[in-house]
């Protein structure tokens, strides 16, 4: 059936009814099919000077790639992604497109930007579904390259090694590689087995060899990797793991979780599925704290889990720096927003358990250092929440375990690790990228710096020869 | 995968194996622990290290059964792998980095409570191999849950067990044994680890305190990763939040708030009850745990 397309509105995607999502775990956006895609796909204006791969932060040749969709050529869209990025699964799926390559897109002006995330999700599980699989290198070079973190920056420059023909061996501090794809990112936004784990398979088919269970810092360290192992080079992509709470009174009250703890219960250990063994608190009435992806994921998960869940946020919508989608489809199913609204303590009961939250209404001030408006307490406007759970999702900082038992690896007042554009660090040989040197970022700017890195990687140890 | 060569069966509910894991072998010291996994169903179980073989590439853990996964792991037999096994996770025990000389003038007296002596044994151990005498107290509620007293006499100066039936040794409790040491046998101690259930570990740390002894306890609480990355191992220690899997997880017992950690440990209580119902009575459970709601 022949689609109409007008050209200033995109073809819309299908989704699983809000209500009908609001009670499962599978995901919630279907994706285009062929016929969807190609008719979105002949919205792009196949501009000389693209803006689009300007905002993409690993420079996928985006024309390129519509172009062949909408000619129907699926296989040879997959492969051009490929040529620049090693999950076009996940990105097309959770990367802000919408201040990225959507954010520049020429139709955008007068009408909605061409859905290139929606495109890149087709073309990718269209790759998975037919079975296009990477071709490893004929041989390696011999040269042995460590990439610490199994999570978007980590497999990203994996990738782009293998592809080189470097021996890369990745080391993943949990017992499931992926990182924040299968730990932090819920399966309804990114279902782990259908879209994650083969998009890993796919490097162990390039070559990369994975092991898991080892805590780089504790299990071996840096040194002995490149004295004793044999390893020329090394990627740091571990991430910004470690939790931040407010230091308001009760926080240590049972029922108090952070968005960390609660997510990857429910993602990595599947607390909720029945099968698995690992617990997770079936809350009645939940509070995430925070306005980031992180919360919305761990609201709309709460929710999934049978809650009822406010996010509690002390700026305004305007300022919620969660993806527009993922507010959207939070709002669909129910998730109630008190915005201008500032957690003061956790109240618990004489068990020790959470029975609800003062809070203060907020208002909005002059702009700070970050640009966005300072929000300030509205005096005597002090109210109380019910609550049974609360989830603090205020952001993580780098784990201090690798740049503490590393020698000579510099870092700076936030516990970032210290690296310049290319990913090259203070000590020689080491580069690093992603959170780990950022802070907490998007899974995209990981992926550009895991890219940057293999790169930076690759003509060091060329010099070095 | 971490093939398992040897299980020893402790008690009815305390077994010892031996997993072969040579990075953690390599590297690991006394006071960190490791985590477990024994499936893909499974949860992540902290355990603490009781020995480990550098040249075979082993670590010995020691678990008690309290709930689904430890009731899974407990089938485990030689040739059989756990699916995971992470470590050595973790700070080593402050002793361990102490200099010789410091040790030396230290008088350690090492108490243990039931499963406890499992992590104690290797402190213990790698103390007699620096030369360092210590003492220690093994207790238990009664005889049948004393484990590891043959291998600790091997390398403690003295060994006094104790349970709260008086079935064996000393009748009474850790700190009453504590006393008796120090008020009738003429004991003196400057430094105690302690090392059990919380609520031991909270009654020997008042002890210590009113004798003027510092102690130092090893916390075992809810983890998930271990590595710092979920906070549900946070703890209050003194008037600081403290995640015991990368501050700890041995720290001043003095300091430690055991009454929010006892209540912390409570959290999943009913959830694990249920989870260790389902494996016990299988599809025989048709109601009565107060939570599924039977058979509807």
């Amino acid at each position: 059936m022949a689609i109409t397309v007008d050209v200033l509105k995109r073809v819309p995607v299908r989704e699983q009814e809000a209500k009908v999502r609001a009670a499962n775990f599978e995901e919630v956006c279907l994706g285009y099919n062929q016929e969807e895609a190609m008719a979105e796909a002949s919205r792009c204006l196949n501009c000389k000077n693209a803006q689009c791969v300007k905002g993409c932060p690993v420079s996928i040749d985006i024309p390129a790639f519509v172009q062949e969709i909408k000619e129907g050529n699926f296989k040879e869209a997959y492969l051009k992604i490929g040529e620049s990025s090693a999950l076009p699964a996940v990105c097309g799926r959770v990367c802000p497109q919408e201040s990225q390559c959507e954010g520049k897109c020429i139709r955008g002006f007068k009408g909605e930007p061409v859905s290139i995330g929606k495109l890149e999700r087709f073309a990718a599980d269209w790759g998975r579904e037919n079975h296009v699989v990477p071709q490893k290198p004929e041989q390696t070079n011999g040269h042995k390259v460590a990439v610490i973190g199994s999570g978007p920056s980590g497999l990203t420059c994996a990738g782009d090694l293998a592809k080189l023909g470097y021996e890369v061996t990745i080391f993943e501090a949990l017992h499931k590689a992926g990182g924040v794809l299968v730990y932090g990112i819920p399966e309804f936004r990114l279902p782990k087995q259908k879209v994650v784990a083969p998009e890993i398979e796919n490097l162990i088919s390039l070559g990369v060899k994975i092991e898991t269970n080892v805590v780089i810092g504790k299990s071996v360290k840096i040194d002995e990797l490149m004295e004793e192992e044999g390893f020329e080079a090394v990627f740091i992509g571990s991430g910004a793991g470690l939790p931040m709470f407010m230091g308001i009174p009760g926080e240590s009250a049972n029922g108090v979780f952070s968005a960390n703890e609660y997510l990857t219960r429910n993602n990595l250990m599947k607390a909720f599925d029945e099968t698995y063994d690992t617990p997770i608190m079936h809350g009645k009435k939940v509070a995430v704290v925070g306005g980031g992806n992180v919360a919305m994921d761990a609201a709309r998960t709460a929710l999934r889990l049978g809650a009822e869940v406010h996010i509690v946020y002390r700026r305004s919508e305007a300022e919620l720096p969660a993806r527009v989608e993922e507010v959207h489809h939070a709002k669909e199913e129910g998730i109630i927003f008190d915005l201008l609204t500032n957690p003061t303590e956790i109240l618990v009961d004489e068990k020790g358990w959470v029975k609800g939250m003062r809070c203060i209404r907020m208002e909005l001030g002059e702009p700070d250092a970050s640009g966005r408006r300072r929000p300030i307490e509205i005096p005597g406007s002090e109210f109380e929440l019910e609550l049974d759970t609360v989830i603090m999702s205020l952001g993580t900082s780098p784990n201090p375990l690798i740049s503490s038992t590393t020698i000579g690896l510099d870092t700076n007042k936030r516990k970032c690790i210290v690296a310049d554009e290319s990913g090259k660090t203070s000590k020689e040989g080491v580069y690093a990228g992603g959170d780990a040197v950022t802070g907490a970022a998007t899974v995209i700017l990981a992926m550009g710096a895991g890219k940057a890195a293999a790169h930076a990687i690759d003509e060091f140890l060329r010099e070095k020869q | 995968m971490y093939p398992i060569k040897k299980v020893e069966v402790l008690t009815d509910q305390i077994y010892l194996m031996d997993v072969e894991a040579p990075r953690v072998a390599k590297s690991c010291l006394p006071g960190q622990f490791v985590i477990v996994k024994t499936d893909e169903i499974g949860e992540r179980i902290p355990l603490t290290i009781c020995d480990y073989d550098r040249t075979a590439g082993t670590v010995t853990i020691v678990f008690q059964t309290v709930g689904a996964s430890t009731e899974r792991m407990k089938e485990l037999r030689v040739g059989d792998s756990f699916m995971d096994f992470v470590g050595p996770l973790g700070l080593p025990s402050d002793l361990v980095e102490l200099p010789k000389e410091k040790l030396e003038k230290k008088k350690i007296l090492f108490i243990a409570g039931g499963v406890g002596t499992a992590p104690v044994y290797p402190q213990v151990k790698w103390l007699k191999e620096q030369g360092i005498d210590v003492d220690v107290i093994i207790g238990a509620r009664n005889q049948s849950l004393i484990i590891l007293e043959e291998q600790m006499k091997q390398v403690a100066k003295n060994t006094y067990v104790c349970t709260d039936d008086g079935s064996y040794g000393f009748q009474g409790n850790v700190t009453q044994m504590l006393d008796d040491l120090v008020q009738n046998q003429g004991k003196s101690y400057d430094h105690v680890v302690a090392i059990g259930p919380l609520i031991m570990m909270k009654f020997t740390c008042l002890k210590t305190k009113s004798l003027g002894i510092p102690t130092v306890v090893s916390m075992n609480p809810i983890m998930v990763d271990g590595t710092g990355m979920c906070g549900a191992c946070r703890i209050t220690v003194g008037d600081e939040v403290k995640f015991v899997c990368v501050d700890g997880p041995e720290f001043d017992g003095h300091l430690v708030d055991f009454d929010q950690a006892m209540m912390r440990q409570q959290i999943y209580k009913t959830e694990e009850g249920r989870a260790l119902l389902k494996v016990q009575e299988g599809e025989t459970h048709h109601g009565g745990c107060g939570n599924c709601g039977g058979d509807e």
